[in-house]
């Protein structure tokens, strides 16, 4: 089915930049209106070139508190959001990879229960357990607390599933080398399972880090506080219902920033993540 | 370096079923010892059980002078070469090799010289820095056993190791391993289903089948000698070809109720398997008033001329067989084809398979 006719490719060439112009452009308007003043965002139409107020906005937003928030800057909700998001990333990780090396590699008693223990929980999103997880951190105590944020959001069946059915491809021969060589569980688990999952463990962490970016249920319930909140729900408490209120600047410069991190991550890690998706290494 | 040896060795998966049952086998210090037979028979997990991969139900595994069945795979002093390699594809050749003196915790400098050396001995110098995909069958094959080599164990272990190579490379590794096990002169197992692999290598023969050992000996012994009707049909290619036959009043009857001439031979009554090998038999001129061992008439089914000889398949009795003649053959599809077998060249079986020895 590959067609390799000059009209055709023209064709696909334009369905394809009208896909992008609709995706990009929003993130671009967005990009022009944070360097506007909000006298010129409130009074349309608005110029589709960056406006002089780049560095002004930027600064404001960022280290100068910004008043709809109780005067938490966005560096603040940033450094939250990262921390939440890293924690659940590699929260998630360790967990999974190590309940899956447990799962396909000893044989214990209850491993089967054990496995689909794991597997049902994939029919509980956070979403339906959230009064009873609620009740449980309010009763330990971890509102407002970065454990709270993080910890009910950590344990993944769907990880765990995809490293059990990496590791169950990898060859009995090859464990069976390593104990041959001496290598106990332990160093099993670091020579050799580790350094094979790296690809998969590059793509979860993508994946993942943007799941941990873009909680928004969780947090909103889990926070209180001003300055423990994320730039999700930040952006959220910025909008005010009455147009007047809302520093429409501000809004845009944090819905950049908002933005920034995932696409950075997607990018430094693009090669990992697409080999993760396409090749096993072996 | 160490003499292997086999008490009663069984192994039983859950409760019922018996893949290894109750094998003996002793293997002198310095021999290399290769057990054959069809898969399932048991051979690689006899094998597995001597590398402590597999528990072993019943009986003792002695590995020099210490029975070995409770310790771990890597307390025992072995080293394995698997059929697929098993190679760590994410570390280099060297580390690959490394990885076992490593964990031993020997020195650095002392691994650098063990893994140098074997890598000179195996031609993989040049190969050191780079990493299993980087290289061809034959050359992982080559690391898969000087990662054994390394280790300088009192066994070698090989686990089919040449079945996932071309044939020519087959047999020139056949004769590399053959070679350096002689040199080192460490006690090896070597685990095949290849008839002919098994006779170049073996300096014992094991032939198995159905978790049982059918024949223990030198690898032309066996040939010359097998021990029932199951290791002449499995060792010697083509194999050896089996009639059936009884004895009435009147002389021998194959299974079709054809009447056959012999001479000199005592089939039991209870029947008997006539055993000959392909090559042990010459065409009958014609008239023929003496016969001296068996004369068979069979059907030509087909001929198949491989250059040097020529194989005949045909049918006798009711049963397939096939012969060995030098040059061209003469005959053709559809031909009867008259064949005299010397006496001396006879196997006679019993009717349960066993070999019953020639009398006098």
């Amino acid at each position: 089915m590959i067609q390799n006719n000059p009209i055709g490719r023209l064709i696909a060439h334009i369905i394809l930049i009208i896909g992008i112009l609709i995706v990009a452009f929003p993130i671009y308007y967005t990009f022009v209106a944070s360097t506007q003043s909000l006298q010129e965002i409130m009074h349309p139409p608005l110029s589709l070139l960056p406006g002089s107020h780049f560095w002004e906005n930027y600064s404001a937003a960022l280290f100068g508190g910004v008043g709809r928030i109780g005067g938490v800057g966005v560096d603040r909700l940033l450094l939250n959001t990262v921390i939440m998001a890293l924690a659940i990333a590699v929260g998630k990780i360790v967990i999974s990879i190590l309940s899956a090396y447990a799962i396909v590699f000893f044989r214990f008693p209850g491993r089967m229960v054990f496995f689909w223990l794991i597997f049902i929980t994939l029919m509980l999103p956070v979403e339906v357990r959230i009064l009873p997880t609620y009740k449980v951190m309010v009763d330990l105590g971890l509102i407002d607390t970065y454990t709270g944020l993080t910890l009910p959001l950590m344990a993944s069946a769907t990880a765990t599933l995809l490293f059990r059915q990496f590791f169950m491809t990898i060859p009995g021969e090859l464990v069976e080398a390593a104990r041959v060589d001496g290598a106990g569980p332990w160093r099993f688990f670091k020579d050799i399972l580790l350094p094979l999952s790296k690809t998969n463990i590059a793509a979860l962490f993508v994946i993942l880090f943007i799941y941990g970016w873009t909680q928004y249920l969780w947090p909103l319930l889990m926070t209180n506080r001003n300055d423990m909140t994320t730039i999700v729900i930040g952006l959220r408490k910025m909008i005010s219902f009455a147009d007047a209120d809302t520093e429409w600047h501000l809004v845009m410069v944090t819905c950049i920033l908002a933005i920034v991190p995932p696409i950075l991550v997607v990018v430094l890690m693009q090669r990992w993540f697409v080999r993760g998706l396409v090749e096993t290494e072996k | 370096m160490a003499s292997v040896e086999l008490t009663n060795v069984r192994k039983v998966y859950g409760t019922s079923v018996e893949a290894v049952k109750g094998v003996d086998i002793a293997i002198e210090d310095g021999a290399l010892c290769v057990l054959v037979g069809p898969s399932g028979c048991g051979k690689s997990t006899l094998l597995r059980m001597i590398a402590g991969l597999e528990s072993i139900t019943d009986g003792t595994v002695k590995i020099g002078n210490s029975v070995v069945n409770n310790l771990g795979p890597a307390e025992r002093d072995i080293a394995m070469v698997f059929q697929n390699y098993a190679l760590y594809p994410h570390m280099k050749v060297y580390d690959n090799m490394a990885y076992g003196l490593r964990n031993r915790g020997m020195p650095k400098d002392q691994i650098d010289k063990r893994v140098k050396d074997a890598a000179q001995i195996l031609e993989l110098t040049h190969l050191l820095e780079r990493r299993p995909k980087e290289l061809s069958g034959g050359q992982r094959q080559r690391v898969a056993m000087g990662r054994a080599i390394v280790r300088s164990p009192k066994v070698f272990l090989f686990d089919e190791p040449l079945s996932n190579l071309d044939a020519k490379l087959r047999g020139q590794m056949r004769v590399e391993i053959k070679n350096l096990q002689r040199q080192l002169g460490v006690t090896s197992v070597y685990v095949t289903h290849d008839q002919l692999e098994a006779m170049t290598l073996a300096d014992t023969l094991v032939v198995m089948n159905a978790g049982s050992v059918e024949q223990i000996g030198a690898p032309l012994d066996i040939y010359e000698k097998p021990a029932s009707t199951f290791v002449a049909s499995f060792i010697g290619a083509p194999p050896m070809n089996l009639v059936h036959v009884t004895a009435d009043s009147t002389g021998l009857v194959l299974k079709d109720g054809t009447r056959i001439g012999a001479e000199g031979l005592a089939v039991p009554a209870a029947g008997a398997v006539i055993g000959f090998r392909p090559e042990d038999l010459e065409v009958a001129a014609g008239s023929e008033t003496h016969i001296g061992g068996l004369l068979l008439e069979l059907k030509v089914l087909g001929v198949e001329p491989v250059g040097a000889e020529s194989y005949v398949y045909g049918i006798v009795g009711g049963e397939r067989v096939v012969v060995r003649v030098a040059g061209r053959s003469i005959s053709e599809t559809g031909d009867n084809l008259r064949v005299i077998i010397p006496k001396e060249k006879l196997h006679l079986f019993g009717a349960d398979g066993k070999r019953i020895p020639p009398a006098g």
